[in-house]
């Protein structure tokens, strides 16, 4: 677990939201300004700018310097943290229930059938 | 002698949870002792390779705690606690998990029914939301993957 739970906590609130996490998957494929993002969502564009601060807040997107345009582009870092720490959690029990399998071979082999039955 | 599969699988049946299952080659009750004594525990819920479990406290009772730390071999340490709310050997278990403060409380339903010899281990983790659980799915988890999270998950593979 290499990310501070407060960081991926404000990751985590961030995509918590679909229409924010499709924002995301839109921006993947390259930049986009807040009136591209508007059309496929059917959404306003200060709804639209609303989701863009939240994004922006949790350091998931950056938005360019032009007043007029300030195209937005996806952040990589703290999505990869969420993508490692979702992948550590599984990685974890796989490597876990694989491990329990021996264990249990283990036990049996020394004669052990568990007192609970 | 019939081999368990080693496979764990990951689903994600309502808005709320995510699901693991998992079949081993043993009798439910010596399943339910491995996840419920201090004695075993520390033997087999460590992770990938690196991992150890120094402190494992287990007060097995409706109402008791639990208190799990992991070690990895670079120092760091990750801590987990809850309580336990059904104790039903050799079939069920029932408990709350939490990370610590900044982290949802997740409630959690271990399920072992057994046929012929084998195991099958159904555990079930509860989020308070579907918000909860979602983030925590992100995109590294299948079948609860939406078309949004694939494409994510395509652009971080590339990175």
């Amino acid at each position: 677990m290499h990310a501070s739970p407060d960081q991926l906590n404000a990751t985590f609130a961030a995509l918590a939201d679909p229409t924010r996490r499709a924002i995301l998957a839109r921006l993947a494929a390259g930049e986009a300004t807040v009136k591209e993002l508007s059309e496929p969502f059917a959404m306003s564009g200060p709804a639209v700018s609303k989701h863009l601060r939240v994004l922006e807040r949790a350091g998931l997107i950056t938005r360019g310097r032009d007043a007029q345009w300030r195209p937005c582009r996806l952040e990589a870092a703290p999505l990869k943290e969420v993508a490692e720490w979702a992948a550590e959690y599984r990685r974890f029990w796989d490597a876990s229930y694989e491990r329990l399998d021996d264990y249990l071979q283990h036990l049996k082999e020394e004669g052990h059938h568990g007192h609970s039955e | 002698m019939a081999t368990a599969s080693r496979e764990t699988t990951f689903t994600t049946p309502s808005d709320r949870e995510i699901v693991m299952t998992h079949v081993v080659d043993a009798p439910r009750a010596l399943v339910f002792e491995a996840h419920t004594s201090p004695e075993h525990v520390p033997h087999w819920m460590t992770g990938p390779e690196g991992w150890t479990m120094p402190v494992c406290e287990i007060d097995l009772r409706p109402g008791g705690e639990w208190h799990f730390v992991w070690r990895r071999d670079d120092g760091s340490e990750m801590d987990m606690r809850g309580r336990y709310r059904e104790v039903d050997p050799p079939a069920r278990l029932v408990n709350t998990e939490s990370w610590g403060a900044d982290w949802p409380e997740t409630l959690n339903t271990l399920v072992l029914d057994e046929e012929d010899g084998r195991t099958t281990i159904t555990s079930t983790i509860l989020y308070p939301s579907q918000e909860a659980r979602d983030a925590a799915l992100a995109t590294g988890m299948k079948d609860g993957a939406s078309t949004s999270y694939d494409r994510l998950a395509e652009y971080l593979a590339k990175r």
